[in-house]
């Protein structure tokens, strides 16, 4: 092989380099997001299972059946309560109060930045 | 072949590096732009496109133009263009490379691009623009990398490449012709609505691309041993004379629909561009100076031509190409893009100033294009001239 | 003669393709085209274009203004103005340059420029022409955009989706009334004295971001929910909302017993806002 003394140390290099953040965390994944769930509602419109990992796939559903198809129409959940808007400020944020305490908790975790709160409106916080 | 481009003189070497600083300040530029939005630009809610959908327009003609310098040689069999037919191809990569860059400069949401093919939406003449140019783009990439790599082992191209050559031809008059579609198609711009806007886009492009591509053959005759050869350039001012006073012939249709119908919708573009255009009060005349200047220099520039063909000038030469050039670009490049939105479709007249930050984007751009067909045009002549010596 | 045979055959074979495939193009333009238009057809003969779909077909919203009530009433125009900018977050930059509209007073020369100026009665000159997005029948900006950011919805409101836009203002050439804005910066910015954009912002509507075009949507947000677009109901009756393809609606009413014009009607696009003057 050509340039074996080269090629060989520039690997390594490449792939110590790829892996930094796991070795300069030391294989720890850091504290775990805690999101907080809502007081008053026990019963998302969806099992919170699916909502967990599916929630943006969701979210675009909501989105392009409201904007695109003008079907805003009621949703119910699995205890029978139902909730008027598919809408995001007007139907999540009514009972996950707090972006901060619900979305940011996992999604700083993740280094995702779903824009969101570019154009609608976060609920005030609190405290 | 790529490491041909990596090697060279002092000049290319300080050339390449004068261009790496212009993209710098450019992409500097953008860098703003990007946070702050395209308010950095001078384009308003009235003139709602600039310099970077004018130069976009421009630089699509240039890359069609490439069109000419092919035609003879691969359709005709016309010899004396085989040393300039790759240079048209590596020009049209450059153009369309400027083209998609200027594209994406000018969008509010850059990271969306991708919607286009997302969402695919066969009513918009910009869905099909987004699939010419980039077909385009491939083309060229793949007929001249293949052709020029024969060269190089001194073979004739193979005969699969054909096709592919054979329909880059129609390829390059389809994308000015959707790219006069994306004015001609809309109907509260009266300046824009003119069947003869495709036409008129395709006579100015034969002109400019193969205008530029004169100048740089003759750049290249005086700082390497690459020459097109005289017969190669007496063809090309033919092409390029002929089609620049088809476009002036276009022009002067223009105005006589304007003026002579005294349809007041197409006279108020064609007064602010040539005279200025009285709104309350005040003369709103911002662009007269370059489209008169567009105009001597296409008068002059025309005839110095032909006159430098039977004078055997080189020097007269460049600098008749250099004012069709010039004229091409005022015309379609500021005139046509900027002219359209004036007035606007509440009869407001608003005028249009790039930003200093907007101008070093566009510069940046050129540079970027300039870069890239020189490194082309570097590698294509090394090979020409081993292969040759 | 081989060599012949062949370069016949070869020109055969890519005009065969070319006669296959270029109908089939012109066939899914042509689809295009009648997605774009949507299928919310006026009544053709009140256009005057002979070409176009006769029978209405779905919804189409519309407006009529009465311009007159709007002279008669100071004032009036600009509390419309502001029900519907304030409820829908639109800001205000204090310049023309990145000016962001989605109804707004206008002069009559410059509302109806197709239309005579000469000699009309100074009343005219000065009436407030309410102007905002016509609602096209047949609107260009649709057929313009190359992602269906903006679209005829099935209440015949020319919609935007902010989510899709990609900001490269087609729509905005193409839009023959000046009805659309684009967030040239964010609208949730604030000018060198500290004054934000938008004075008071609205939590039940969101703003837009810097990089789309907007504009008025008919207030379809409270349509759904049974409410007036916000304009008409601050409007105190000058403004009549209604469904233009519905013969027992109001606007019908309204519409056949006076005399109204519409903008631009020449550029076929069958504007959905009528005026009486």
């Amino acid at each position: 092989m050509y340039d074996m003394k080269k090629i060989l140390p520039g690997l390594i290099i490449f792939a110590g380099l790829m892996t930094f953040p796991i070795w300069y965390n030391g294989g720890d994944a850091g504290t775990l997001p805690k999101p907080e769930k809502p007081s008053n509602a026990k019963e998302c419109v969806r099992p919170t299972e699916y909502m967990r990992t599916s929630h943006m796939q969701l979210l675009n559903e909501f989105r392009d059946t409201v904007v695109r198809e003008s079907e805003r129409g009621a949703i119910k959940e699995a205890g029978g309560v139902t909730y008027d808007d598919k809408s995001l400020m007007l139907g999540c944020m009514k009972c996950h109060v707090s972006k901060k305490k619900f979305c940011d908790e996992c999604h700083t975790y993740a280094a995702v930045k779903p824009y969101c709160w570019d154009c609608h409106i976060q609920p005030k916080e609190t405290n | 072949m790529l490491e041909k481009g990596l090697t060279g003189s002092n000049l290319y070497k300080g050339w390449m590096a004068f261009l790496l600083c212009l993209i710098g300040v450019g992409v500097l530029s953008y860098s703003q732009q990007y946070q702050y939005g395209l308010g950095y630009t001078g384009m308003s809610r009235d003139v709602s496109w600039g310099l970077y959908i004018s130069q976009f327009t421009f630089l699509v003609g240039v890359a069609a133009g490439g069109l000419m310098l092919v035609l003879p040689y691969y359709v005709h069999d016309y010899k004396a263009f085989g040393r300039i037919t790759i240079l048209g191809e590596f020009m049209a990569i450059g153009a369309v490379v400027m083209c998609l860059l200027f594209i994406m400069a000018d969008l509010g949401q850059p990271i969306r691009a991708l919607n286009v093919m997302l969402h695919p939406t066969t009513h918009s003449m910009l869905f099909y623009d987004m699939i010419v140019l980039n077909g385009y783009l491939i083309l060229n990439v793949l007929c001249g990398w293949v052709v020029l790599n024969a060269h190089q082992k001194g073979v004739k191209y193979p005969k699969w490449i054909k096709p592919f050559i054979y329909l880059s031809i129609p390829w390059a008059i389809s994308i000015h012709t959707v790219t006069a579609f994306l004015y001609c198609g809309l109907p509260g711009r009266h300046f824009w609505l003119t069947a003869i806007l495709a036409p008129r886009f395709l006579a100015s492009a034969f002109a400019a691309g193969p205008a530029l591509l004169m100048i740089i053959a003759m750049i290249l005759k005086r700082t390497t041993k690459f020459d097109i050869g005289r017969e190669a350039q007496d063809k090309l001012v033919t092409i390029i004379g002929y089609a620049a006073l088809v476009n002036f012939f276009f022009v002067g249709c223009e105005l006589f629909v304007g003026y002579y119908s005294n349809l007041p919708g197409h006279m108020h573009t064609l007064d602010y561009l040539f005279f200025g255009l009285e709104h309350d009060g005040h003369m709103y005349n911002n662009l007269v100076p370059f489209m008169r200047f567009s105009t001597v220099a296409g008068l002059v520039g025309i005839p110095l031509l032909f006159i430098s063909r039977s004078q055997k000038s080189d020097g007269m030469l460049v600098a008749a190409c250099s004012l069709v050039f010039v004229s091409l670009w005022i015309d379609k490049g500021l005139g046509l893009v900027l002219g359209g939105f004036v007035p606007n479709p509440l009869n407001y007249i608003t005028e249009y100033y790039p930003s200093i930050g907007e101008i070093a984007i566009t510069v940046g751009i050129w540079a970027t294009g300039f870069f890239v067909m020189s490194l082309l045009y570097k590698i294509a002549i090394t090979v020409t001239l081993e292969s040759e010596s | 003669m081989d060599s012949k045979r062949r370069k016949f055959l070869k020109i055969a074979g890519l005009g065969a393709i070319a006669g296959v495939t270029a109908p089939m193009a012109f066939n899914s333009l042509l689809k295009g085209e009648a997605f774009a238009s949507g299928g919310h057809g006026h009544e053709a003969a009140e256009h005057g274009s002979a070409h176009k779909d006769a029978v209405p077909q779905g919804k189409q919203y519309g407006l009529v203004v009465d311009v007159k009530k709007f002279g008669n009433q100071p004032g009036l125009g600009r509390k419309c103005i502001h029900a519907c900018h304030s409820l829908h977050n639109v800001p205000d930059f204090g310049n023309k340059k990145d000016e962001i509209k989605w109804i707004w007073i206008e002069k009559y020369e410059n509302a109806f420029t197709e239309h005579s100026h000469y000699k009309r009665n100074e009343e005219l000159h000065k009436m407030p022409i309410m102007t905002l997005c016509n609602h096209c029948a047949n609107p260009p900006c649709v057929r313009a955009c190359p992602t269906q950011a903006t679209f005829k919805n099935k209440d015949g409101i020319v919609m935007m989706d902010y989510h899709r836009c990609i900001g490269c203002r087609f729509c905005m050439a193409a839009c023959p009334y000046g009805a659309r804005s684009f967030n040239w910066r964010s609208p949730r910015g604030a000018n060198e004295l500290g004054k934000p954009f938008i004075k008071r912002i609205n939590p039940d509507y969101p703003t837009r971001m810097r990089g789309v075009v907007e504009k008025c949507t008919l207030c379809n947000e409270r349509l759904a929910h049974g409410k007036l677009p916000a304009c008409v109901e601050a409007s105190n009756g000058a403004m009549v909302f209604g469904d233009l393809n519905d013969p027992g609606s109001a606007i019908n009413k309204v519409l056949s017993e006076n005399f109204t014009i519409q903008r631009k009607p020449s550029a076929g696009t069958n504007p959905s806002i009528f005026y009486i003057l």
